[in-house]
């Protein structure tokens, strides 16, 4: 397994190298940093000394190999628009996203897999069909449209949730900042976690019935019925479980689309997270911290992709190999 | 049915072209296609609402009520009269006025026809390069082809509405300023296009593969018939009908995704509003209680996507002789 392991983190480096590229391509050649830190009618000399300062006269590859070594060490320059350093700013919004994206999919997870069961076992349910019709419509349905129908409802008229921010929230350690400290932060949290997971909701419930519905119909079931089981033993013990492999690919590799989208829900709800940060970024065309978010992000979705890879070993036996599977 | 083809063949026989064409219409209603619409109740709803939509935000010039871009008709005195149904409202503007004063539903109808446009063209971009990249990668393989669909796969794994937001943003940093606002709609088609073209070209190497090593290909290549020439009139006709499916639910996608920049702010501008532009501007109003202003461009989103959609699974159901 650590072989295995070992061959995809080797895999995931040429792609992080091409983003890395893609990355610093922009960071060069998009903008001009001198013009930002020098103002527009700064004399000649003193542009070339500054370019000089900032490396900018060496050669591409030698500045790509520092731009990665810079990266390497959590430095991704200075950001044009509020002159900050990007790491910093990346690092102050990363938890709230973290925080959305978990919470929004822990209730995607705990909804829709049980919705997914019910209507494999009982297809031709009333309830069911409701869940399916619901289903196609959470699909078409914008999320942005979404969240600003969730916001008329419950903190216009209703007046019960908060619309925007994250209510009140209280530092966790030296860097992370929580808001399931206090009711406020929990109650802020409500309406974006319901609109960035209802996607994710609708898909995973999609996925576990027609998975549920395949299964079903395999032998093993059969003679597990014929054996006399209980009804609850085989759709949860026997189906549920065979069902796991592809759901937990999805809701592995959706997690990266949840963080990316997020940005959506976040612009929405004025949720002060990477996504905001990225919009305000890019209509500021702030080009580090467009390009710092790219390289996040791309880390993000190789980080994942591992953890599922690695999930698969848990769940699947078969995929054990030599170690204990087939020779059981 | 009979009676579409005995009218078409009335028609035929004796008015020249208007005949001509009453014959192409009843050839259509005779049709597979139009038979497995009339047999599926949701898409014959779909087909209307679509119809519907396209025919009120195309004809909008004509049939909207007021004229959303003439800012000299437009009155404060007017403004926030909420739509039929609630006090105060008035039938000239049957879903109610904005902050300046314009009529909702003109407005609705001309943002329409800016989403669509940006949809199609966006999409139709799409298919220009994927059929590109796919039919390469599909009759010739080699290197070349393999990058290409390695790119696509990678970028497939990004979320479309991500990638067209950096290539939209990236494509904004480099232009210059004074023409970033005369360029933003080829912006976000490119941008919109550019997150869409790896499904394309996915779909499209597949049926290429399959086609590429069948008799009439080969047939064409002995006759010394040149290679462009096979892909473009023999291969290109027989992989087009999965393009015409996933063009479709691409469609949605594409107006989704041109909903979502102009209502983050990075799409279109307010001075050529579309609907995702109108709910952004509406939403200001939004808690003030002028609900009307954000929540009718959204239906009309909803309900266009929605349709398009519904259609899209229609047609992929009804083109795969498998579920026949």
């Amino acid at each position: 397994m650590l072989g295995f392991i070992l061959s995809r983190v080797l895999q995931a480096i040429p792609v992080l190298l091409a983003v890395g590229l893609l990355a610093f391509a922009l960071f060069a050649y998009i903008g001009d940093p001198v013009t930002a830190l020098a103002g527009q009618d700064a004399s000649s000399e003193h542009r070339a000394r500054l370019a000089h300062q900032l490396g900018l006269d060496q050669p591409f590859i030698v500045r790509y190999f520092r731009f990665l070594a810079l990266a390497l060490h959590g430095d991704f320059g200075i950001s044009f628009r509020v002159a900050q350093p990007v790491a910093s700013l990346l690092a102050e919004r990363l938890p709230a996203t973290l925080e959305l994206a978990v919470t929004a999919s822990v209730l995607a997870i705990a909804i829709g897999v049980p919705m997914g069961v019910y209507t494999g076992i009982r297809p031709a349910a009333p309830l069911s069909r409701v869940f399916m019709i619901a289903s196609l419509a959470g699909v078409s349905l914008p999320t942005f449209l979404l969240g600003i129908l969730l916001i008329l409802v419950f903190a216009v008229s209703l007046g019960w949730l908060p619309s925007f921010g994250r209510g009140a929230v209280t530092p966790l350690g030296t860097w992370w900042t929580t808001g399931f400290g206090t009711w406020a932060g929990i109650r802020a949290l409500i309406l974006p976690a319901i609109t960035l997971g209802l996607f994710q909701m609708t898909l995973i419930m999609r996925l576990v019935r027609s998975e549920m519905l395949e299964v079903l119909r395999t032998d093993y079931i059969r003679f597990a019925r014929a054996r006399g089981l209980s009804d609850r033993a085989i759709n949860f013990t026997h189906a549920l479980r065979n069902t796991l492999v592809p759901v937990i690919t999805i809701i592995g590799l959706q997690f990266g689309g949840v963080v990316a989208f997020s940005l959506v829900t976040e612009s929405v709800f004025q949720w002060p997270g990477l996504g905001l940060l990225l919009v305000q970024s890019i209509a500021a065309a702030d080009i580090p911290v467009m390009s710092a978010y790219l390289l996040l992000i791309a880390l993000l979705f190789v980080i994942i992709n591992l953890i599922v890879d690695i999930l698969y070993f848990v769940v699947d036996p078969r995929l054990r190999g030599g170690l204990y599977g087939p020779s059981r | 049915m009979m009676g579409g083809r005995g009218t078409g063949g009335l028609g035929t026989g004796g008015l020249g072209t208007g005949g001509l064409v009453m014959g192409r219409l009843a050839r259509l209603f005779d049709s597979d296609i139009v038979f497995s619409l009339r047999r599926s109740p949701p898409a014959m709803v779909a087909a209307a609402v679509t119809l519907i939509l396209f025919a009120g935000s195309l004809g909008a010039p004509w049939l909207a009520p007021h004229d959303p871009t003439d800012l000299s008709s437009l009155s404060l005195a007017d403004s926030f009269k909420p739509p039929l149904g609630m006090v105060d409202a008035e039938w000239a503007t049957p879903l109610g006025t904005d902050n300046q004063g314009r009529c909702v539903l003109s407005a609705i109808m001309f943002g329409l026809r800016i989403s669509l446009l940006v949809g199609f063209a966006s999409v139709l971009f799409a298919v220009l390069i994927g059929a590109a990249v796919g039919l390469i990668a599909g009759y010739w393989g080699g290197v070349t082809g393999a990058v290409l669909m390695r790119i696509a796969e990678v970028q497939l794994t990004f979320p479309a509405i991500l990638t067209a937001l950096l290539s939209g943003g990236i494509i904004e940093a480099a232009l210059p300023r004074v023409w970033s606002e005369q360029l933003r709609l080829p912006v976000i088609i490119f941008a919109i296009g550019i997150s869409l073209w790896p499904g394309f070209a996915r779909t499209i190497r597949g049926s290429t593969l399959v086609e590429r090593d069948k008799d009439y290909v080969l047939a064409a290549r002995v006759i010394g018939v040149p290679a462009w020439r096979i892909l473009l009139s023999h291969v290109m006709p027989n992989v087009i009908g999965p393009v015409l499916v996933i063009g479709t639910l691409a469609l949605g996608a594409a107006i989704i995704a041109e909903a979502t920049l102009s209502f983050l702010g990075v799409g279109l501008p307010p001075t050529a509003p579309s609907l995702g532009t109108l709910i952004r501007l509406g939403n200001s109003f939004l808690f003030s209680g002028k609900w009307w202003v954000v929540i009718f461009p959204g239906i009309a989103l909803v309900l266009t996507v929605l349709a398009i959609n519904v259609l899209g699974d229609w047609l992929r159901d009804a083109l795969n002789p498998r579920l026949r």
